[in-house]
Formats: C-alpha cells, structure tokens, sequence
C-alpha cells in the first residue's frame, strides 16, 4: 500500500463513536491511499475496523450496517445486499473468495487508533 | 450399477430435460456422458406456462435450465441443431450441421408439433400456430398489427390461444369444426355452458364451422369461407386444430409407430429398435399419446432407470390419468376420467345452475359404488375431493350427489387423513401421499422444505392447497409445531414476540434478548422487527438512541439507500393532491442540490441522489415550507392514492381526495409488519386502482365500500369486498380495526395480502373480528389506534432539532471531505449515477462537491 511504516495513528474520539453501530473515519486523507475505514464500537468498548466499501455493491456504505452476531462472530451485513462480513478478518460470510480489509484498533484515553 | 457409456437425446423440450436430470441424479459418475440434441435455439423451458410469455415473462423466467448447469453436469448440448438420420445398426445419429454421434443410448424426446389443416390459403403471413417462444414471437408482432383474430379449434389450447389473443386486444373469434368446445374434456353440456360464458366476455364461439379457404379479404386482412356458406373476416389466423407427434425420425429408422402415429413403446419406454428409448409427447403407448406433461415426466424417470439400470423393479409406465383443471379465460373448467360415461352401465348426476353459469356432472359405475368420472365448468372446487375419488376408487357413500350439490350439509369434504398413501398429491411430478409422508421422516418440517425434496407443488401448481394439507395434517399428527422462529436469537414468530413485548412491558431490545433470546447481539434480521414492534408497540420515536442500532440502515437515516450509496428523498403528498407552492418548493430543492426528480408509482415525487449529509438541509427546507416525511422507508403507511372524484369527475359520487387525505394524514406514521397502502376512488369505474391496495375504499352512491388485503408487486391479489355502503364514520372504525388487528397478529415482512391467505377463517374471520366484534376487543383496537394517530410525530422534524441525531448525517466523523465515489453523469437533463467504467473512463462526471 504506501511506503510508511505501520504504526499506531488516532483516527478520531471516543464521543464520536455510536454504541453497537458504526460511523466511518477518512485515513491518509488527501494522499494517494485515501481511505474510507468503517469502525464499529459493539458494547461498552469492543472496537473493530474494516474498509467501508461493500465489494458487492461496489459503494462506500459498510458503516450504515447492522452489526450483529451470527454463530458467535462479530458481523455487520451491508446495507445494500445484506452480505455479512466477519468483523474480524474482514471475511464474507457468504462468499468464501470475497474478504475485505480488516485493521487492528484500539482506545488510547480518549482518542481512537488505528494500526496502519 | 452406472456404466460407462453415452447417451443422446434428441429433443430439448419439458421432457427430455426432465430426462436429463433424472439421469444426473441417478448416474454414479460421469461417464455417463449425455449429449444433447436441441431443435429450438431455447433450451427448454417451461411450455405449459408459455401463454404468461404475453403477461411479461421472458425466455429467461420461462426457462427450466441454464447452459451453467448443464456445462456444470458435463452435458454437452447442440442448441438451433435438428437430428436428422438415426441408424440404428450403427448406432448413430447425423445432424443437419453434418456431425454423426454414436450412442450407447438414444432417447427421443421430440414432443409434437401443432397440426395445420390443409385449408388453401393457410400459408400466407400472419397465419400462425402457438406451440414454441419464436411462435409467440411471432404472433405479438403480427397482432400489433391486427384489429381482429381468428383461433381455428375450440379445443383447451385453441381456448388458451383465444384468451391469449383477447389480451393482447384483439376483437376474437374462435372456430370449432366440431358441434361444441372441449370435445375431449366435456360432455356437451359442459360445452354449452362453457361456449354461453366465454361469449359473455367478448370471445365470439362459431360451432360445427369448416374452414375451406382462406382468401384476400374486404374489412380486413383476410376472409375465410366455411363450408355452409358463411364468412369471417380477420386479420390474423392461430392454428390449434389438435398437435401431431414428431414421429418422423422414428418412421424413416423403420421404428415402429401406432396406429394414430407417434413412436411406439413398451412399459419400459422401450421402441421397437435396440437400445432406443421415446418419451414424451412424441411417445405412443397401446396407440395413444399422452398430450400432457405429467405423463412424460414419469416416462422420463422410468426410461432414465432402464437405461442406467438402476432401481427398475418399479419403473414402469402403464399409462396415465389424463384429468386437468384449468381456467380458461376466466372461466373455471374441470375433466375427470371417464367424462362422458363411456363405461358400460355408468349413471350420471347433473347439477346446472344456468343464472350463474355452473354445470357440474358426476359419472358414477352400475352399482354406485365408485366415481368414474366428472365435468365441472364456472366452478371446480370440488375438483380436488372428486379427483382423489377416482384416482383411489374410494367408496362413495349414499347419495353421491351431494358431492356436487351447492348446499349439501353432508358434503365430503375429504381431509388429508381420508386418502390412502397411495393418492396422487401431485400428477405434474407423481408424488404420492406416502412420497410426503417419507420426505417428512426424512425431516422435511414445513410445505416449502417437502417442495424441495419431492417436487410436488412446483409444476403447474394445483396441487398446492391440497398438498399443504397433507403436509400440516401430517405435521399435527405426529405433534409437531410449524418453526416459524424468526431466527437464530430468537425461537419466536413475529407475533409471539409483539405479546411478550407488551406483556411482559419490554422496552428495549437488550431487554428482550437476555429475558427470551440468545446468543450476544442479534442480527439485521431481528433487530429491525423487534424495533419496529417496539415501534408499534410503545410508539417511540425510532430515532431514540436506543433504538439505532435496531433499525435497517432505511429507517436509520429515514431515507432509502440507493444503489451508489445515496439517498432518496420523498415528502408526504397526501391524497397525491399538492399546492403548486408546494410543487416551486420541491422543484427548488431539487434544483439546489442538483437531485433527480421522478413522479412515482404512488402518485408523489422522488428526489433521488441526495449524499448522507445533505439529507438534513434538503429536509429542513422542505419542513419550512410546510412538509413532512413520507415514511417511503418505513415499514408503515406510503400513500393513498386518489382519483380525482366527484369534485371534478362527471361520474365521481364521493369525494374521493378529501377521503384519500384524511385517511392518510389519520394513518401516516403507524409503523407495522410491512408497508400498508391505501387508495380512494370516486366510483366503480375505479382509477384510483383500490382493489389492488392493503385498503382499498370505493365511492358508492350511499357511501363507501371497503376492500382489503389487496397487493400489487411480485405476487398480485385482488382486495376482498368486506363490507358496503359505510357512512364515514364506520368506514374509519372498520379500517382502525382491520389495520391494529393485522399489525399485532401478522409476521414479519408480511404484507396484509399474506397475511389474509394464512389466516384461520380468512376473510369470513375477519369479518367477524372486525364487523361482529366476535373477539370482543375492537374498541381497544380503536383506541389503540387512536393512541397512534395522537401520538405521531413527523421523524425528520424530530431528528431536525436534535443536534445528536444530526451528527448521524456525516460520511466521516474526521473530515469535511464527502464520498468521491459517489458520481454522476447526465442524462436526459438530469443526474444518474455513472457506471463503474463510466467513473473509470472520468468522462463528463460530475463530481459532487
Ligand atoms: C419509487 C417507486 C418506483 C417509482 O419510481 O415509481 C418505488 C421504489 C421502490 N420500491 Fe416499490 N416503488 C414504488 C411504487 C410501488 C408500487 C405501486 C404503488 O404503490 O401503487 C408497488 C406495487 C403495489 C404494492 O406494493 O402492492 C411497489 C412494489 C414494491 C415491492 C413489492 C411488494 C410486494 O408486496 O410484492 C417492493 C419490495 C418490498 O417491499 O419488499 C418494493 C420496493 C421498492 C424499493 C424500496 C426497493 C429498495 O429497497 O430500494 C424502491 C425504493 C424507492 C426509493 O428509494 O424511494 N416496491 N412499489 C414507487 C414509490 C411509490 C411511493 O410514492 O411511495
Ligand atoms: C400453450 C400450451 C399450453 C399447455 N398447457 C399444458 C398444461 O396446462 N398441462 C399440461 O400437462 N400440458 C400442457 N401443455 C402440453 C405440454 O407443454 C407438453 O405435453 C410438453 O411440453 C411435452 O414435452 P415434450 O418434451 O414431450 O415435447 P416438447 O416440449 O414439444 O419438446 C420437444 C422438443 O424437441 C424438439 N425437436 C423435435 N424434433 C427434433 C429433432 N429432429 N431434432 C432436435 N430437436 C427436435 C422440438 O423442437 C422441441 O423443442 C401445453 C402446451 C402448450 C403449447
Ligand atoms: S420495480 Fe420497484 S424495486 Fe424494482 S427497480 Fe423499479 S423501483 Fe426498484
Ligand atoms: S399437480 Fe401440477 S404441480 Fe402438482
């Protein structure tokens, strides 16, 4: 992807997130890697981060899902054609050749970070 | 035991694809390789449903199988490819494009073609027949072209043809060489009445006509001259005077034929010559051949088991019932067995009704002690119960007429439990009580599971009913309960979790889980119901932020998400009626931020290409001047449409938009398992198509008559009549009722339509909740209502002034940036979303900024 190093970077805070649903952070802004992540918050404090952009319905609206549990996994389905992707290793559910980006993230006090 | 070896078939119509997948199933592996030989540049589809070509299937909702599936079954097939020569010391079969196959086997599944009368004349243009896709084809085109349009034969194909031709607006004629229609399936009576009631809807019936020639004609196209001296003019000509089996093939291989034609078999489905098989329409057993798709799929199946010799003990074809019930336009006609008491010594019972058009007949043997046979035409309920007699020989009891006498008492109804194993559920697939009984041990527990594993209800469909009582009898008997869990966190229908939630006072959804679910946080399928029942139920405002994460991302951000991720916008028009202030605002709002706008099927206007954030903005424009949300995301009432009515209509006696707005503005918000519409006409001529609405409320001359459970959309139902001539008062009392009832009783994601049809008792039940009050609560279903209606609140206005909902409206929580994805080009003078090589290629988009 880019040239920097991987490392711990704050996306956003800890208000800006919504209990049990997700809101989308923009990364490497104004770069070549711009990126739209989707972040969900399930609970008081599990964070999961994917790409936003729903391969199937080719449109950045992964963060306007239902998050959910399906068989003990974390998951969110697309708004759009109801795909479920694992929170955690970004894989379909329905479709085992489509998986899409998954981040590391955490709280650190009141900012948000994500690993990239 | 498979063997390796090849098999080709030649024909690729209903049979010899069944053919091919009973062959699939069976084979061990693939060396069994099929070949198939394709006269048609289709492959096979679904013939018996051809005639819904004209009511907008295409070839590909017609078709029964794709070339992905046969590529898949490793079934190699020649499609627009006729066989031509069959040797059948060589084994081998040569094509018109000159390629020779060998066979292990050969199948000849080449089905009939229509017969064309060798009337002089018949080959001119737009003299057709109605057998194939390209027949249809043809036939659309050529009509487009005609005003008026002759069916030659009066038989059940013709009679399809003729309604066929109705639809498509021709002025329609039928001509029967014969002295009445139907010969075959009726007796003459049954002709009679059939003939008197296919007049009265506008198909004129020639009897015992012989068509001798067919010359230039003055009115129209053509005029056909009968041989008694009479004349018809008309413009297109259908020939369905009776099919003919492709037995050609067979006849030039020195295969021998019966007496009528058609290649003929033995029990096995065996022809004369080695190691060939015929099936089908083109198949003769002991002389006759079988005209009807059933028979063919069973000959499929027992060839298919001589030819893998698999499980042949009980393959064999011994002929079969010819029976068939049909609505031929309009008009309900039924033939059983032994129609026209043919049998030594059969007495006959008639019942004919001549006002409503009914004749029903029962053929009974000597002693009375069996059905024979029976013709029913205007009405074929007893269809099912007589069929079941027959095909079983179940005893008759004393007075058999009662069987078809409108008021019998002691009428048999027959339930499930009275057939033997041994009936025939379903003749289209040969499914037998016992085949569902055994599909259940296997585990089947619903209707729709034992369709996938028998078949049985998926080919003409008739057997429906019949079969979802053999299935729900069957599944009480052993004390088992229908699943209808909504899923797997919870182990509750719909309706079972709206009396929990208001029982036991649930105002939350986590609530709901930890007291009667499972499992850590639900899903996008229980969540939205739960919190749409919540909705109903306690009448929150859906935005409460504890109710976000339930809500589908539609009701979420009150709009609808589009395909590219935008947004439609759709204000309330209440009644369809709107101020042309009104119309300046929406048309501004629209113009500032650049939306498509579209008038809708629901008589509004769709503004559609609006980002996430600018969804408050444009709403906040819109509530200044006066508007609200439409709910067109909800699960909840869209609209009412209206006529115009008696305000300005010459025929309108009500007022029609006034009712359609209070009844919208009384109903708007009230959230339910589905969407619920409405609409208001101001007469029996009926432009505010009210029949096909949840609600549907009808001007008559003292008052209102009230229609529901209607739907239009993918499965559509005509609204029942449920009472007449209401004042205002009762009309609105009634609707309260209907609504709340169908709102806490029906499942999630079903319309009222469906709702109606699975109801106990059905219309007759709901009247009695509704109108007799029978269950005692309608004045709480009033009030319930009443609570509704005072309570609403128009959710954009609400989310508006609240700065917390409002920070939903954002694409990042990081950034002012908006979706560079999301483009557009213009077409027609307005937005669309570009094409992903549109937004490759970067060619006159738009970006939004
Ligand atoms: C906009 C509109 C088409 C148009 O351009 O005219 C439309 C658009 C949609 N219809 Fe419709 N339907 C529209 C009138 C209709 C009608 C005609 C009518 O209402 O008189 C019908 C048939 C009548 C009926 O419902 O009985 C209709 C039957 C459906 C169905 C099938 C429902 C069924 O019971 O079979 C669906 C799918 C569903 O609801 O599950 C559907 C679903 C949809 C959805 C919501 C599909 C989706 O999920 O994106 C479309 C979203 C529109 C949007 O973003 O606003 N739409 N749809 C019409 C909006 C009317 C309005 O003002 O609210
Ligand atoms: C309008 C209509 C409505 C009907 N309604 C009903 C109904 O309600 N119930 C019912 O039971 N039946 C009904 N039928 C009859 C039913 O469709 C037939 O019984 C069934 O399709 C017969 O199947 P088949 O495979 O034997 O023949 P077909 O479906 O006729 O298939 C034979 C195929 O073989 C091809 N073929 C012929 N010769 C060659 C060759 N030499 N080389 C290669 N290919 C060749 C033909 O082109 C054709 O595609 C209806 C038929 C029509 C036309
Ligand atoms: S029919 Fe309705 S759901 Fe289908 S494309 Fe048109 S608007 Fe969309
Ligand atoms: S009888 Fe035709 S589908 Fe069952």
């Amino acid at each position: 992807m880019s040239q920097q190093e991987k490392q711990w970077r704050p996306v956003c805070n800890v208000e800006d997130l919504i209990n049990d649903s997700g809101v989308c952070v923009l990364i490497n802004e104004d770069t070549e890697d711009e990126q739209q992540i989707a972040l969900f918050c399930i609970g008081e404090n599990k964070l999961f981060a994917v790409s936003n952009y729903d391969p199937f319905g080719k449109a950045n609206v992964l963060y306007r899902g239902i998050v959910g549990s399906l068989g003990g996994r974390y998951v969110v389905a697309s708004p759009l054609y109801k795909q479920h992707f694992d929170l955690e290793s970004g894989q379909c559910t329905e479709d085992e050749s489509v998986s899409i980006e998954a981040y590391d993230v955490r709280v650190n006090g009141n900012s948000v970070e994500m690993c990239w | 035991m498979s063997i390796s070896q090849h098999i080709v078939v030649v024909g690729n119509g209903m049979v010899g694809n069944h053919f091919v997948e009973e062959v699939v199933k069976l084979r061990e592996s693939t060396d069994t390789r099929i070949t198939v030989i394709c006269g048609e540049p289709n492959l096979a589809y679904d013939r018996v449903h051809l005639s819904e070509f004209f009511g907008g299937k295409t070839a590909a909702d017609l078709a029964m199988i794709t070339q992905e599936q046969y590529d898949e079954w490793n079934v190699e097939v020649l499609t627009s490819t006729l066989a031509t020569n069959i040797d059948t010391e060589s084994k081998t079969v040569t094509t018109n494009t000159d390629k020779t196959i060998s066979y292990d086997h050969l199948v000849m599944a080449t089905g009939s073609y229509a017969f064309v009368p060798p009337i002089p004349g018949h080959e001119q243009p737009h003299c057709l027949v109605y057998r194939t896709l390209e027949d249809l084809v043809d036939i659309q085109e050529s009509a487009s072209q005609s005003k008026v349009g002759v069916v030659v034969g009066g038989g059940l194909l013709g009679l399809e043809a003729a309604n066929a031709l109705q639809n498509l607006g021709l002025q329609t004629h039928v001509v029967e060489f014969a002295p009445q229609l139907m010969g075959v399936q009726l007796d003459e009576a049954g002709g009679r009445v059939l003939r008197s009631k296919i007049e009265e809807l506008g198909v004129q019936v020639h009897t015992g006509c012989a068509t001798q020639i067919i010359e230039a004609g003055e009115t129209c196209r053509y005029r056909m001259n009968f041989a008694d001296g009479r004349y018809l003019e008309t413009d297109m000509i259908l020939f369905s005077a009776g099919i003919r089996p492709y037995d050609q093939l067979g006849r030039d291989a020195e295969m021998a034929v019966g007496e009528r034609g058609g290649i003929a078999i033995d029990a096995s489905c065996k022809t004369s010559a080695p190691d060939v098989y015929a099936i089908g329409e083109c198949a003769a057993l002991n002389n006759f051949c079988y005209g009807l798709v059933a028979p063919g799929y069973s000959m499929a199946k027992v060839a298919a088991r001589h030819i893998l010799q698999t499980d042949i003990e009980n393959a064999e074809f011994a002929g079969a019932d010819m029976s068939t019930k049909l609505k031929l336009l309009g008009v309900e006609v039924g033939s059983i067995g032994d129609a026209h008491g043919k049998t030594e010594g059969a007495l006959a019972y008639i019942y004919e009704n001549q006002p409503e058009g009914v004749y029903k007949k029962i053929v009974i043997s000597e002693d009375k002690t069996t059905l024979l046979g029976a013709v029913l035409v205007g009405d074929t309920s007893e269809y099912d119960t007589l069929l079941q007699y027959m095909l079983n020989s179940i005893a008759l009891e004393d007075s058999p007429e009662a069987l078809i006498l409108p008021m019998a008492d002691n009428k048999p109804g027959l339930g499930a439990d009275a057939l033997p194993e041994t009936a025939v559920i379903c003749s289209c697939h040969n499914v037998t009580k016992g085949d569902i009984i055994s599909s259940i041990d296997e585990g089947a527990c619903s209707v729709g599971d034992v369709k996938t594993c028998t078949k049985a209800a998926t080919g003409c469909g008739g057997c429906a009913a019949l079969l979802k009582s053999v299935v729900d009898a069957d599944l009480e008997g052993r004390g088992v309960e229908v699943s209808k869990d909504i899923c797997e966190h919870f182990a509750y229908s719909r309706q079972e979790l709206y009396d929990i939630i208001k029982v036991n006072e649930i105002r939350t959804f986590e609530g709901l889980l930890e007291s009667h679910g499972k499992g850590e946080l639900g899903c996008e399928i229980c969540k939205p119901a739960v919190g749409s029942i919540l909705a109903s139920v306690w009448n929150d405002y859906v935005l409460e932020p504890v109710h976000i994460p339930l809500q589908d991302t539609n009701d979420t951000y009150l709009a609808n998400m589009q395909k590219d991720g935008t947004y439609s916008v759709v204000p309330r028009i209440p009644g369809g009626e709107i101020t042309p202030e009104k119309l300046i605002v929406i048309g501004e709002v629209a113009k500032k931020y650049n939306l498509y706008t579209k008038i809708t099927g629901g008589q509004r206007i769709d503004l559609f290409g609006a980002r996430i954030d600018q969804l408050p903005g444009i709403w906040e424009e819109l509530i200044a001047a006066g508007m609200e949300t439409g709910h067109a995301y909800g699960k909840s009432l869209r609209t009412v449409k209206s006529c115009v009515g008696k305000t300005w209509c010459r025929y309108g006696v009500q007022d029609s938009v006034g009712m359609a707005i209070f009844l919208e503005n009384r109903y708007k918000g009230l959230r339910a398992p589905h969407k619920i519409k409405f609409a208001v006409s101001g007469c029996t001529r009926e432009c505010a198509e009210a029949q096909s609405k949840d609600i549907g409320v009808i001007a008559v001359d003292n008052g209102w008559n009230l229609y529901v459970c209607g739907n239009g959309g993918m499965k559509p139902r005509h609204g029942d009549l449920f009472a007449t001539d209401l004042d205002d008062e009762t009309l609105v009392k009634y609707i309260d009722r209907v609504l709340m009832f169908y709102v806490k009783t029906a499942d999630r994601l079903q319309r009222t339509s469906v709702w109606m049809d699975n109801l106990e008792g059905g219309l007759d039940y709901l009247k009695e909740v509704v109108i007799e009050d029978s269950l005692g609560f309608g004045e709480t279903l009033e009030s319930q209502m009443d609570n509704v209606v005072e309570t609403y609140q128009c959710e954009w206005k609400t989310t508006i002034g609240n700065p917390d909902s409002m920070k939903r409206f954002r694409q990042f929580v990081n950034s002012k940036k908006t979706d560079t994805n999301i483009q557009f080009v213009d077409e027609r003078g307005q937005i669309r979303p570009a094409t992903e090589a549109e937004k490759l290629s970067e060619i006159d988009i738009k970006e939004v900024q």
